[in-house]
């Protein structure tokens, strides 16, 4: 990539950060009222909401209802202003197609689907403004949502985006990392066990590199889990204050 | 559209409740919920708002993008309108479930933006026939808690007031190519002058009555609403009948304009004892769609000037608040 220092010889890189540092987040559980879990999250410029419905009865064809655990529906879309350029279609393309597959795989691995048979759990997210990882932030605005409508969960999931850049790996790809065209790793962790729960490679990247941009990735995962898990802990302080406990 | 289902007791309350000029949440008949607006929520866009009202929350993002001008207006630009009812607001939405209602909402805000004053379209002509501005009005629904329209109206303008749109110069040399050149400043830019942007107001028939900014278990109890676009100086753009059921034209007469409303059902009693009250408590014949209008557009000038002048020091709450 010509003319465009993705990494300075200080060990910079173009937004100011360290190679695995994260960009600032902050996120809010309930922000709707009428869904029954919602969350949004900003990571740096890159702003996500999730809400989620459920669990409810299989709405339409009852044959999609599974005997022994509940149906997770997922469907992503991006606000047609989110991009630089605006789109056309909200969701339906390709890409979002494929988002809310990953997303439905990501929670079918989390969510404790066991106990809800016969029902569906709806997933629904919405990307505002995308700068770089916007399949992160859906996932773990997601989480939040998902805790917050209380579907009990095996664990946390948190995702956080890697690069490779000239023998160092980048945590957390903003837009124009992400539009260098280098290889580019998404992973979906849960923390406490240290599964993967999703795991996605663009590009090509010597094998005797994976491993340190999985573990960038993994180590930038566990550090969004703890942001999350003081998100959840002050919501929790909150709603338990309204409650007059 | 979000649904809520009610039974029939609770219909009548609210029925009877509104005859009173008593509505559930403690209003009066032509009172607007809080209505909580920001502007510039979404930075990669040339302008943006959200807009709460009660539990319905709507997000407008406008961008600016260069095309050719249309060919029976060859020195305007144009504005286009999108609504996305999106999943978050309700399930019934997922898919293509919400296209219906996106259409029909973007089909309206087009009827009310067809005429010249609403914005100077003039003034996003860059060179006749050849450049212009396209204004993309996205309206994104995040939840939907009853009176969509007027909510939408109100995110509407507030974003094109929050519109910045980059001055641009066309330079001609001798062989009459054109080179456009863009201002180096980023802070270069032309506003749009949202003066005589039109409001909608719903006014919601529930009874013998109507009231302004129904929420979703009023208009459950509503069979039509009709729905106004009132300027700021109280000039009527477009008008619109919504819903299942019928009206009475005298009854939309009495919607628009007052008096004659009044004159026309004088002979009725409930209005004839309302009008011996005068303005006692909200009297009917005061009510119409034009005044509530303008109240509402002087509060919201109001409100984008003051956060205005806050200027970039502003703190930003968005969804964090």
């Amino acid at each position: 990539m010509a003319g465009l220092e993705l990494l300075s010889d200080q060990g910079y890189r173009v937004d100011g950060r360290r190679a695995g540092e994260l960009r600032k987040i902050q996120a809010r559980m309930g922000v709707f009222a009428q869904a029954d879990g919602s969350a949004y999250i900003e990571q740096g410029n890159t702003k996500a909401l999730a809400v989620v419905y459920g669990p409810h009865e299989i709405r339409g064809s009852r044959a999609r209802a599974l005997p022994d655990r509940a149906l997770v529906n997922c469907q992503y879309s991006s606000a047609t202003f989110s991009t630089g350029e605006r789109k056309r279609r909200p969701h339906g393309d390709r890409k979002s197609c494929e988002m809310g597959l990953q997303l439905r795989q990501t929670f079918e691995a989390a969510i404790l689907t066991q106990l809800h048979p016969r029902s569906q759990i709806d997933i629904y997210v919405q990307v505002l403004q995308a700068d770089g990882g916007t399949y992160a932030a859906c996932v773990n605005a997601a989480t939040l949502a998902v805790m917050d409508a209380g579907i009990p969960m095996r664990d946390f999931v948190c995702a956080c985006s890697a690069g490779f850049v000239d023998g160092t790996a980048l945590a957390d790809l903003s837009h124009v990392e992400e539009a260098a065209g280098g290889p580019q790793l998404a992973l979906a962790l849960l923390p406490a066990s240290g599964q993967i729960a999703l795991l996605e490679m663009d590009a090509r990247l010597h094998e005797d590199h994976l491993e340190q941009v999985l573990e960038a990735a993994a180590r930038a995962a566990r550090d969004v889990h703890t942001l999350l898990d003081r998100v959840v802990r002050q919501h929790v302080h909150e709603a338990s204050i309204l409650l007059g406990d | 559209m979000a649904s809520v289902a009610l039974s029939e007791a609770e219909k009548v309350y609210i029925v009877h409740g509104v005859q009173e000029d008593l509505r559930v949440d403690g209003r009066g008949c032509e009172d607007y919920r809080c209505v909580d607006v920001e502007t510039d929520v979404v930075s990669n866009t040339s302008g943006s708002a959200r807009v709460k009202l009660g539990h319905t929350d709507i997000l407008v993002g406008v961008k600016a993008e260069m095309g050719t001008p249309k060919l029976e207006k060859p020195n305007e630009g144009y504005l286009e309108f999108f609504v996305d009812c999106s999943a978050n607001a309700t399930p019934e939405f997922e898919g293509r479930g919400g296209d219906d209602l996106g259409t029909e909402i973007a089909n309206t805000l087009y009827r009310i933006f067809n005429n010249e004053s609403s914005v100077d379209l003039k003034s996003l002509c860059i060179s006749p026939r050849e450049h212009c501005w396209i204004l993309y009005v996205d309206v994104l629904l995040l939840e939907c808690g009853g009176n969509l329209f007027d909510a939408i109206s109100i995110a509407v303008k507030a974003a094109l007031f929050n519109t910045r749109i980059p001055r641009v110069r066309v330079l001609e040399d001798e062989e009459g190519s054109k080179d456009i050149e863009l201002s180096d400043d980023p802070y270069d830019c032309i506003r749009l002058s949202v003066e005589n942007v039109p409001c909608i107001v719903t006014l919601c028939k529930i009874g013998y009555r109507h009231v302004v900014d129904a929420t979703l278990q009023e208009e459950a109890c509503s069979l039509a609403s009709l729905l106004v676009s009132v300027t700021s100086k109280g000039v009527v753009t477009c008008m619109r009948k919504v819903g299942k059921g019928s009206l009475d034209p005298e009854s939309i007469f009495e919607m628009m304009e007052p008096r004659l409303g009044a004159w026309r059902t004088a002979g009725v009693n409930w209005m004839s004892a309302d009008q011996a009250e005068g303005g006692g408590r909200g009297a009917v014949g005061c009510e119409t769609g034009k005044r509530v209008g303008k109240v509402l557009h002087t509060s919201l000038q109001n409100i984008l000037h003051k956060e205005e002048s806050l200027g970039p020091k502003r703190q930003k709450v968005g969804f964090l608040g």
